[in-house]
């Protein structure tokens, strides 16, 4: 068990390597140059080379790489060798530093992305099993036309739809905004359940395409589960339909559930840039986006760290929970 | 009163294709502490039979008659909170492939305990005690390490084991085992017969046996019902079908059976295949594939009647007495053997 999570941090490690160096690359490729954007229209070539210096994207590449790298080191050899916390260098285009840029905006994403995850497994969770259950009802075909309605929406109209009718026409949600969990801005809301509140119509956009996708992977693992020789074996030992239900077909139904749980939600924990965007909740998607727009590559390279972090940990989380729930699985 | 009356059962399943008359007409009964056998080829609707007497098809485009009288009581028109109560407890199943018929992600000794307090208050400390003592009995070695461990981890042969056991553990009394060896090799097969049999025994149950092995029921039945197409052709005791079998049949079936000490270049077979259980032929069901067919067998479906002489004896066929005892005498002679 120890041995195998060594292994995968040394996975982690490689991983994380080729991802910061991609990202890296692609700013080098892309034509255009930073240091004209940070100093501004006026300035002279004169100019433009001293912020190219200051910024340090005068100098090659890999020093570029290695400096980035040497900054994010847990490690420091100044001064003897000491610990230090990772810094991910500063904004080319305000000089804020980009630690708190990521950390301003991860906590909206993450609380958009996991409340949303509890919504859509409990929308997809009951409605799954019930079609399951009754294949060709009225629900099953209610629910399947939902699954299509779901995968066919695009976030931004359902989140356009959503904030026009429920907030804007009958003033039941807020349509903008995040409301801070522990430690609001003077005079701004706060507090959980303000924090939800706020929340409400961006889990319910960010969710209904998940929602969609859950419910159709839930029923056809269900239906398939039930046709097992072990249920048959449960109900002949003379359990009742729940037990049959919940101990016998949705543990093994799960299963698989499990696995794409875990990829999705590290998935969209690096931004969900449409509910973020159409709520103005300033999140990794959106500071993504704004960063790009702007050449800022040290904030989306330090949003992509944070994000290749999210997806290694989720994915080391659910091999663990996977070990756990499935016995057949042995980590070694 | 028997133990289990079966009469007039009929389980038919609705299809997009028609309906297909699984069983059509079943009747057996089995007295407490014995054995029946139950043969017939695949899709004869031997295990059918033995899935509606527990309760276990599909709710869903099945529609079942007749009865199935169970110490007096009906179990098709059971309430299913009744048949809980009954299944798994008085009445317990094997299934024949024992590598997908225990749940995977519950450690055996769960599933056991899981059998043992559906039907009684014991405490989990108290049925763990439980199981471990029919896995002993069942013989599974270490006993005591190998109750936490998982299905994956026990062989195909174990893992009929601990069905047994699961079945057994609260004393039923009717025991139904659906093929319980054929998804075994023939030395663990043996072994899981001589296993049944010894706990059969010892638990006083009454054992339904489906096989489509002949050499089974011939070592543990002490009645056989021979079906075919969803119907029974014959039914007797061992000694009846052994010794003088009445049905063309069952003749077909001995005599593909491979003997050691006859030296025959090819075994004897049934020509033809199966009837479709959607449109069964019409008469006789076995007329198509019968040697001795006469014409009265294409219209008239025979009953299943008492054989002159030996009322347990029972029979449907329109060939006359005399010629079914020639033929079966002649039969037992050119394989001499079959009830050794």
């Amino acid at each position: 068990m120890i041995r195998y999570i060594i292994r995968r941090l040394i996975w982690a490690v490689g991983l994380f390597l080729a991802v910061t160096l991609i990202g890296f690359v692609l700013f080098y490729l892309i034509p255009a140059d930073p240091a004209k954007f940070a100093c501004g229209r006026a300035c002279t070539q004169v100019m433009v080379d001293r912020v190219a210096h200051y910024l340090g994207t005068d100098r090659p590449v890999y020093i570029q790489y290695l400096r980035f790298l040497g900054r994010l080191m847990p490690l420091s050899l100044h001064h003897g060798l000491h610990l230090k916390s990772p810094d991910l260098g500063q904004s080319f285009v305000n000089r804020q530093s980009v630690n708190s840029i990521v950390a301003n905006a991860a906590p909206q994403t993450a609380s958009l992305v996991l409340g949303g995850m509890v919504v859509w497994l409990m929308i997809a969770v009951p409605v799954g099993v019930l079609s399951a259950l009754r294949p060709r009802s009225v629900l099953d075909r209610l629910s399947m036309t939902g699954v299509l309605i779901g995968i066919s929406a695009h976030p931004v109209w359902l989140g356009l739809i959503f904030s026009y009718f429920v907030g804007y026409r009958w003033h039941i949600t807020p349509i903008a905004n995040y409301a801070n969990f522990f430690h609001p801005l003077y005079g701004q809301p706060g507090g959980p359940l303000q924090w939800a509140y706020h929340l409400i119509l961006p889990w319910l956009t960010f969710s209904i395409l998940f929602a969609a996708v859950y419910v159709r992977m839930i029923r056809a693992n269900v239906m398939e589960t039930m046709n097992e020789d072990y249920v048959r074996t449960a109900r002949a030992k003379g359990a009742p339909e729940s037990r049959v239900m919940f101990q016998h077909i949705l543990r093994n139904a799960m299963l698989p559930v499990v696995t794409m749980l875990g990829m999705d939600v590290g998935l969209a924990l690096g931004g969900a840039v449409f509910t973020e965007t159409v709520y103005s909740l300033q999140g990794l998607g959106y500071r993504t986006i704004s960063a790009l727009n702007n050449y800022d590559s040290p904030t989306v390279l330090g949003i992509l760290v944070f994000s290749t972090t999210a997806i290694i940990v989720m994915n080391l989380v659910v091999d663990l929970l996977y070990a756990w729930i499935d016995p057949r699985i042995r980590l070694s | 009163m028997a133990l289990l009356e079966v009469k007039d059962l009929k389980t038919y399943f609705s299809t997009g294709d028609g309906v297909v008359k699984a069983v059509d007409g079943v009747s057996f009964s089995i007295e407490k502490g014995e054995t029946l056998g139950i043969v017939g080829e695949s899709g004869s609707g031997k295990s059918v039979t033995c899935l509606t007497i527990m309760g276990l098809n599909a709710k869903r485009n099945t529609i079942s008659s007749g009865q199935a009288l169970f110490k007096g009581e009906d179990l098709l028109t059971a309430k299913p909170s009744r048949l809980r109560e009954l299944r798994g407890n008085e009445i317990a199943m094997i299934f024949q492939d024992p590598m997908t018929s225990l749940n995977p992600v519950h450690a055996v000794g769960k599933q056991l305990v899981e059998a043992v307090q559906l039907h009684s208050d014991l405490s989990k400390q108290q049925a763990r005690g439980r199981a471990l003592e029919l896995l002993k009995q069942v013989g599974i070695p270490r006993a005591d390490r190998r109750i936490d461990d998982y299905p994956h981890q026990f062989s195909g042969g174990m893992r009929q084991r601990v069905m047994i056991a699961m079945s057994l553990i609260n004393n039923p009394d009717l025991l139904i085992a659906d093929e319980p060896t054929t998804a075994l090799d023939v030395t663990t097969q043996a072994q899981i017969l001589a296993l049944i049999e010894r706990l059969q025994a010892e638990y006083n149950s009454a054992v339904i046996m489906i096989t489509h092995d002949l050499g089974v029921v011939a070592e543990i039945a002490d009645d056989i019902v021979v079906m075919y197409a969803a119907e029974v052709v014959e039914g007797g005791s061992v000694d009846d079908i052994f010794h003088s079998p009445h049905h063309p049949y069952t003749w077909g079936l001995m005599g593909s059976l491979p003997r050691l000490n006859a030296d025959v270049e090819r075994l004897a077979q049934i020509s033809g295949q199966p009837p479709s259980l959607l449109r069964p032929p019409s008469g006789c069901r076995f007329h198509p594939r019968c040697p001795y067919v006469m014409d009265i067998c294409r219209t008239v479906d025979p009953e299943l009647k008492p054989t002159p002489g030996d009322a347990a004896h029972l029979q449907a066929c329109h060939l006359d007495e005399a010629t079914k005892e020639q033929e079966a005498a002649r039969l037992l002679g050119a394989v001499s053997g079959v009830s050794s």
